[in-house]
């Protein structure tokens, strides 16, 4: 899998990535700015996310909402998404459609701030006060968002705080945060712009000099504070929540090498051997043969600075203790730490992981989200095709490296949830089956 | 400042749904193929005519379990060791049973179709459902149901249908069937129910990807030509009988900080003769982020996250549903403004602007659909499990830009039914009840989760 690339950069600081694609009329543009929550000043928790709203509010020469009505018109679809250290806007349009798109996202990147006023202010808090209630407060786990960062990153580190913010928090954020925060960061220096798809490179040049040209490169940025912590926790961490749930369940976090870096993919083969589908190793003996666990997943949130996390997420049967939970995963990552996994684990991981990086190519918008990816953490988006390559290279030994440093309990984090009603208790007896354990 | 003005699009390049061709196998099995060599990956969908509609009262369930059964033992392997297979030849499997159809979907790198395939005929066509799987996949879903009380979502979903259809009808049902159903079924009912459903004469295997169509048809021959089994016997049952009268109800999360909220009625089928003018009128109602509810509740008010409306497209009468999840102390507010963008769709015709924003996103996203193999293949099966025509695909944007402002509100007038919408909210009684009466002029009826979803 090799796809063509070709990086430039404006005057401004812009750096622009291209990758030609014609096989149909389509064309993703992709922009991401290298800020995140973890650039949130103290009592402003959940600004990023909450200025991301506000770049669909319009600007200079673009309505209220009219982003997503003009893109949609042009037959696109769109959106944004914040994370830690990144934020990112994206198009995917109709190739007839790619200036209309680069224009759009100029416009509010050059000249955001005339559009903005306290009325647009107050309905986006308002709008994301409902999405904190939606995706976290009235869901079932939706806290472990913000606890597992929390549990796994110092008070003061820039990774410990909410990425939604807290209530107060965003009612705190003002026109003046609102800004300051694009005057710092919202600047062509600190973004990439990926176009993927079907456009022609010598056109798209000229389009995106013409629009995004005349933005003025920003001023120096504040640099982020040390973002580095020791590679284990240095003993187990453990914290208890009583929710409204049914079912205990329990994340157990381990601090892991930095995406990008050589020992990443070791990491990440081992959560895939760990909880990656059915073959996985979680799954056979929890789910399969034990029966006390649902559900078994593992994920890595990719962090490029400080440390990663390698997250095993276990969802227990209804008959399933909290207590027996916690031993049985406890046990079995002691028994991969003891005994360290097979080659056949290892090629099974990363059959999988092949395939899964094929069929996330197919897509244009997802080309681009990963050339911006490459681009804006490594000044690289070219790293786009040795992916596979990488993963190939992880031997058992790499595996069993990587567990005999990490997956160890004293750098084990868990986060358990447990049913707090004696109502869930009551009716968790009805509904097991008899003759169950 | 630099010339700001709005740049203008160039004609649109032209695109086709991709080219596909049919074949039957001697036997009857149906076979599509695709062709699409953008990547070296191919989708493989095996659609069986069993389904949660084809399954006998009592029995509710029985097609997902029956589906989730086929990946945990066939021929001489374990689930265990199926699952190994798949996993090591970097192959994605699922089975899914839903109201129309069970899909067995496949993506796998090209170089390994022949051999993934190959596990894929065993478990079609020789699965052992081993009793310990079926005891753990009741289990699951028995779980499922445990923690579908605690999650306001799932348990608006599934309170909504029961307010919706007559407590006979399948649809009532959860489409994984209920606490009781899902206990009642034993071996033998999985095994009864393969038997009278997984039949050559109702199965369509469908191609998209990096494969020839004389590859694509001699690898289903091979697989599925010595494959005979009794024609699929397809009970004849109404699933979709509508409840009458008028419900409000909440369903009690006490201190919930939000309210989430449905509100519909029982929708057209499929196959219904304006399909174009029902989406379209849809993407204007609530389809699209810029719709009326969207900008209505989220933009104007703050009121929500976001607030949608859906046809659920089936073979019967499918559901029409809007949805959102509001500030609990906004719920009243919201069912009005929700109450009022249904009247006035019906009211008055939709302005031009309007019209075109809907007719111009469906018809460019058309080609944005279609870039991967399994969405390819999803849209193959639409045409199979729905029986549209063959030019479905390629005539389907003329369709869409042929939609008037008249057909859309005739369209309005006809699937929208303000006499009819049935209101559920999970939410805290003691903050919504009483505006919910007040705005409704109906009694509000206050249900308890455990209640609603455990049998008597």
């Amino acid at each position: 899998m090799h796809i063509p690339i070709e990086t430039f950069r404006l005057g401004n600081g812009l750096t622009v990535v291209l990758s030609e694609d014609h096989t149909a009329p389509i064309v993703a543009v992709n922009l991401w700015y290298h800020v995140g929550s973890a650039n949130e000043r103290p009592g402003r928790t959940g600004f990023a996310h909450l200025f991301e709203h506000m770049l669909f509010q319009g600007s200079a020469n673009v309505g209220s909402n009219e982003h997503f009505e003009l893109i949609q018109r042009a037959g696109g679809t769109l959106n944004g998404s914040t994370w830690l250290d990144r934020t990112n806007y994206y198009e995917t349009v109709p190739s007839n459609q790619l200036e209309t798109a680069l224009w759009l996202e100029a416009d509010r990147m050059g000249y955001l701030l005339p559009a903005m006023t306290q009325q647009k202010l107050d309905t986006q808090r308002d709008v994301v006060q409902n999405e904190r209630r939606w995706s976290m407060d009235n869901q079932p786990y939706g806290t472990w968002w913000e606890r597992l960062p929390a549990l796994c990153f110092p008070p003061g580190h820039p990774f410990h705080h909410s990425l939604i913010g807290s209530m107060a928090d965003l009612d705190a954020a003002s026109l003046d945060d609102i800004a300051q925060f694009f005057s710092t960061y919202y600047t062509p220096d600190n973004a990439v712009l990926s176009i993927a798809g079907d456009f022609d490179a010598a056109t798209a040049r000229q389009m995106v000099d013409r629009h995004f040209g005349p933005i003025q490169r920003g001023a120096a940025r504040p640099s982020l504070p040390d973002m580095s912590v020791s590679p284990t926790f240095g003993g187990p961490r453990r914290e208890v929540v009583a929710d409204d749930v049914m079912l205990p369940r329990l994340f157990v976090a381990s601090r892991s090498p930095v995406f990008g870096s050589d020992d990443y993919y070791a990491a990440s083969v081992c959560g895939a051997i760990l909880g990656l589908k059915k073959g996985s190793r979680l799954f056979r003996t929890l789910v399969r043969e034990h029966e006390v666990a649902a559900e078994v997943s593992s994920f890595t949130y990719d962090l490029t600075k400080g440390s990663d996390l390698l997250v095993i997420d276990v969802m227990a049967r209804p008959e399933t203790s909290p207590e027996n939970l916690e031993t049985q995963v406890h046990q079995q990552l002691d028994l991969v730490v003891s005994e360290g996994v097979t080659e056949n684990e290892v090629e099974r991981a990363i059959a999988l992981i092949e395939t899964d990086l094929v069929v996330t190519l197919q897509s244009a918008g997802d080309r681009a989200d990963r050339l911006s990816l490459f681009a804006t953490y490594f000044a690289r988006p070219e790293l786009i095709n040795v992916q596979t390559e990488k993963y190939r290279q992880v031997s058992v030994a790499d595996v069993n490296a990587f567990i005999d440093e990490r997956l160890i309990p004293s750098n084990r984090a868990s986060l358990l949830y447990v049913p707090r009603s004696a109502a869930a208790i009551r009716s968790s007896d009805e509904l097991v089956l008899e003759g169950a354990r | 400042m630099t010339d700001r003005s709005r740049p203008r699009p160039g004609p649109p390049r032209e695109y086709r749904f991709p080219h596909f061709t049919r074949h039957v196998l001697s036997n009857g099995v149906r076979v599509v193929a695709a062709p699409v060599t953008k990547l070296p990956l191919v989708t493989v969908m095996i659609l069986v005519d069993a389904s949660a509609t084809t399954e006998t009262a009592g029995q509710y369930g029985v097609a997902a379990l029956t589906a989730r059964l086929l990946l945990e033992g066939a021929g001489d392997l374990s689930g265990a060791a199926l699952a190994d297979r798949f996993e090591r030849l970097g192959a994605i499997i699922e089975a899914h049973a839903n109201w129309d159809v069970t899909a067995i979907s496949l993506t796998v790198m090209r170089s390994r179709l022949r051999e993934a395939l190959a596990l894929v005929r065993t478990l079609v066509r020789e699965p052992t459902f081993p009793t310990r799987e079926l005891e753990r996949a009741k289990h699951e879903r028995l779980a499922e149901l445990l923690q579908q009380l605690a999650e306001p979502r799932t348990l608006a979903d599934d309170r909504f249908t029961d307010a919706v259809y007559r407590s006979d009808a399948r649809y009532a049902r959860p489409e994984e069937g209920d606490p009781a159903s899902v206990r009642a079924i034993t071996h033998d009912t999985v095994r009864a129910f393969h038997a009278s459903t997984y039949a050559p004469a109702g199965t369509t295997l469908i191609f998209a990807g990096d494969i020839s169509e004389h590859d694509a048809f001699e690898l289903a021959a091979n697989m599925f030509t010595d494959w005979s089994s009794p024609p699929a016997i397809r009970p004849a049952n109404a699933p979709d009988a509508a409840r009458t009268g008028r419900i409000v109800r909440v369903v009690a999360k006490a201190d919930a900080p939000q309210s989430e909220v449905r509100v519909g009625h029982r929708g057209p089928p499929r196959t219904v003769s304006d399909y174009f003018e029902a989406t379209v009128m849809n993407a204007v109602l609530g389809g699209l982020f810029s719709s009326r509810i969207n900008m209505n509740l989220r933009e104007v008010h703050g009121y929500t996250y976001g607030a949608s409306s859906a046809f659920e497209w089936r073979r019967g009468a499918g559901p029409f549903v809007i949805h959102s999840a509001v500030k609990s102390e906004v719920t009243g507010d919201a069912i009005r403004e929700i109450l009022l963008e249904v009247d006035r769709i019906r009211d008055v015709a939709i302005g031009a602007e309007e019209l075109s924003l809907a007719t111009s996103y469906l018809d460019g996203v058309f080609p944005i659909r279609y870039e991967t193999t399994s969405a390819i293949a999803a849209a193959l099966a639409n045409m199979t499990v729905y029986g549209l025509s063959d030019d479905y695909y390629d005539t389907y944007r003329a369709h869409v830009r042929g939609v008037t402002a008249e057909g859309v509100l005739r369209a309005a007038r006809t699937h929208l039914r303000p006499e009819h919408l049935q209101i559920v909210v999970v939410g805290d009684p003691a903050v919504v009840a009483s505006p919910l009466e007040t705005v409704t002029g109906l009694p509000v009826d206050i249900t308890r989760p455990d209640e609603a979803a455990l049998p008597l």
